[in-house]
């Protein structure tokens, strides 16, 4: 056995603050091991991988026919309106997750190290990035399957799959919220949803507003997804840059502007 | 207890490891620590003795900077908990009495994650991990998923993790209960190695004989209060004398025996249930002559006879009123049970 002698407690250097470069690094550290748990458990990427192909292909085939007419051109309408659907429920994990990681043996001892507090949770963020990402991918790749041609072209589609992964990341701050001050993993699951569920089937991500009643088209029109869907559109399908893309990205800033503070707060409390 | 000059004499130096002062914890109505006060000095080895639910996790909880104490305060090497928590962090390592590793991970990549936010390098943290694994024999198992660990493997990688930084103090909260007698007394092997390497270990047991076998001071703690504090011998003194056992050749002259031993010896005595040995307090060990030679007097045939100090069992008995097994055994089953009342 080898015989490294220990520092005494007096002879070390010590700080009791923690530099920002240190921050960083501990937060990356922790999204590496993010990623680790998902390639250690795949089966967590189920809802990533199977909405986006179940959804194009059921919502496509049962509505496109009523909707637009025929399929070839419902899929401009509805490809957009899936991925922001699919990519925004997928940001409900952040909140489960981490309330089942704070549960977790493991998270005693990230408090008990030397570490950046908000690391835990910074990385968590960070890693859902990369189910955003996935999700994206998979449902441009499912609508050019089924013959999506998107007109803005290939450049435009990126900046639309990148404006997505930003807004599901700002709105993952809710839920993470949730997922600090809630006490079961599940009850985050349920919160979540009872959220989520008005705001994405109450857009214009899977029919025109001008279709619905008048009080629904009201509440359609402000709803933010609705801008967000109709900015994804306007990118992919005529490469142009409007309004809603703005407001997208204004509404993006208030949430984290609003939620990161409240969940940071709430988290350090809780730890 | 009257160790009062052992305390004096090492105060002096101020090298106090852990200075725990009027800890008080409470969980709604139930004041789970009670005023707890602790010293532990550097580089010893520290006991923190209790039965189930006397308080032991809470308050080493408390000293990690895992809970904040409701009053009462806590120095780590001078340092305060709460308000150096950061600092207090930079020197301690912790390895609770739940596993506090990550399940869905392996061990080196557990080891490795550690090591990364301590503040190593990719390459560094792989050859600390690999170092580590070799040296509580996990390399085997280093690349399994921890789902598949047995008890043992688990709490020697949470042993493991807790010394990356090589830490001048150590809180191990219960580290074997469950182990089996081999790999327990690897367990004390490390722990005692730990020590002699410099660094000061403070844990808890509900068990006497390892109490006994490690530490150098012993706090006793029962309902959130120390009850006892000092050496082993100390508390040992502190019950009583030393107890005389006799074995009889002839049980049927065990009343016999008996009464010559409380005639000659002037005190009442007792039968051991197990092995029908006659164990009486020994008070004056001069006394034993005479009634060695009234027992051969009287023609009685001795088989055993013995001198023992009292056993700390006997220690907890004493100071509490109830004893420590009686209540070791409930702990087994509850901390089979993982993850029972983690904060
Ligand atoms: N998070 C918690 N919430 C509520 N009560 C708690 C919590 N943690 C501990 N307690 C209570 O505090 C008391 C002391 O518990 P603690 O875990 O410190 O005991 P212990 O000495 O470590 O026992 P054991 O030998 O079973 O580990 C118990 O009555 C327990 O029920
Ligand atoms: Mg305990």
């Amino acid at each position: 056995m080898k015989s490294t002698s220990n520092t005494p407690a007096t002879d070390r250097r010590l700080r009791n603050k923690m530099s920002f470069s240190q921050t960083v690094s501990n937060s990356l550290t922790m999204a590496y091991r993010g990623l680790l748990k998902i390639r250690r458990t795949p089966e967590q990427l189920f809802d990533v991988t199977l909405q986006p192909i179940i959804f194009t292909l059921m919502f496509t085939y049962i509505f496109g026919g009523a909707i637009s007419g025929n399929v070839q051109s419902y899929l401009p309408v509805i490809i957009p309106g899936i991925l922001v659907q699919t990519v925004i429920t997928t940001s409900i994990v952040t909140g489960v997750q981490l309330r089942e990681d704070m549960d977790k043996g493991v998270f005693d001892r990230f408090k008990s190290l030397p570490i950046a507090r908000i690391a835990p949770l910074s990385g968590a963020l960070l890693a859902d990035t990369i189910r955003y990402t996935i999700a994206t991918v998979l449902t441009f790749t499912m609508g050019y399957i089924m013959g999506y041609r998107p007109d803005g072209g290939l450049g435009h589609v990126a900046i639309a799959a990148l404006l997505v992964i930003v807004c599901a990341w700002s709105i993952s701050w809710i839920f993470a919220f949730f997922g600090v001050i809630a006490r079961t993993a599940s009850s985050v699951q349920g919160i979540s949803m009872i959220v989520l569920f008005p705001l994405t089937f109450l857009s214009n991500a899977f029919v025109p507003a001008e279709t619905l009643p008048k009080l629904l088209q009201w509440f359609v029109k402000i709803n933010p997804i609705s801008h967000l869907v109709t900015a994804v559109r306007d990118l992919s399908n005529s490469g142009t840059i409007g309004w809603d893309l703005t407001i997208s990205l204004i509404g993006a800033a208030v949430i984290v502007a609003i939620f990161a503070p409240l969940t940071v707060r709430a988290y350090m409390r809780r730890t | 207890m009257s160790n009062n000059q052992g305390k004096k004499l090492l105060a002096v130096n101020g090298d106090w490891a852990v200075e725990a002062c009027g800890l008080v914890k409470s969980f709604g109505t139930n004041r789970a620590v009670d005023g707890v006060d602790l010293k532990v000095p550097t580089g010893s080895i520290y006991g923190v003795l209790g039965p189930n639910g006397a308080g032991k996790t809470t308050t080493i909880r408390m000293l990690a900077t895992l809970l904040r104490a409701d009053e009462g305060s806590a120095r780590i090497f001078g340092y305060d908990v709460v308000k150096e928590a950061q600092i207090v962090r930079q020197l301690i390592g912790v390895t609770g009495q739940y596993a506090s590793v990550d399940e869905s991970l392996s061990a080196t990549e557990n080891l490795v994650i550690f090591s990364q936010l301590l503040g190593l390098g990719r390459s560094a943290a792989k050859r600390k991990a690999a170092e580590l694994l070799e040296e509580f024999g996990l390399t085997e198992a280093a690349k399994r998923p921890l789902k598949n660990f047995s008890g043992g493997m688990r709490r020697r990688l949470d042993l493991a993790a807790s010394l990356i930084a090589q830490p001048p103090l150590i809180f191990l909260d219960e580290p074997t209960t469950g182990l089996d007698p081999r790999t327990r007394n690897q367990m004390w092997e490390t722990i005692r190695r730990l020590v002699k390497e410099g660094s000061t270990v403070l844990l808890t047991t509900q068990y006497l004989q390892e109490a006994d076998e490690l530490a150098d001071r012993i706090a006793v703690i029962d309902h959130g209060r120390v009850v006892a504090e000092g050496t082993v011998n100390e508390l040992k003194a502190s019950v009583g004398t030393s107890s005389l056992y006799l074995g009889i050749k002839n049980l049927q002259d065990l009343q016999a025996a008996r009464q010559i031993v409380e005639r000659v010896l002037n005190v009442g005595s007792s039968v051991s249930t197990e092995d029908g040995k006659i164990i009486a307090p020994m008070a004056d060990a001069d006394r034993v002559t005479d009634l060695l030679i009234a027992i051969r007097g009287a023609g009685i045939q001795l088989a055993e006879l013995s001198v023992q100090k009292p056993t700390l069992d006997e220690v907890f008995l004493t100071i509490t009123g109830h004893g420590v097994q009686e209540d070791a055994s409930k702990a087994s089953d509850k901390s089979q049970k993982e993850g029972v009342g983690r904060g």
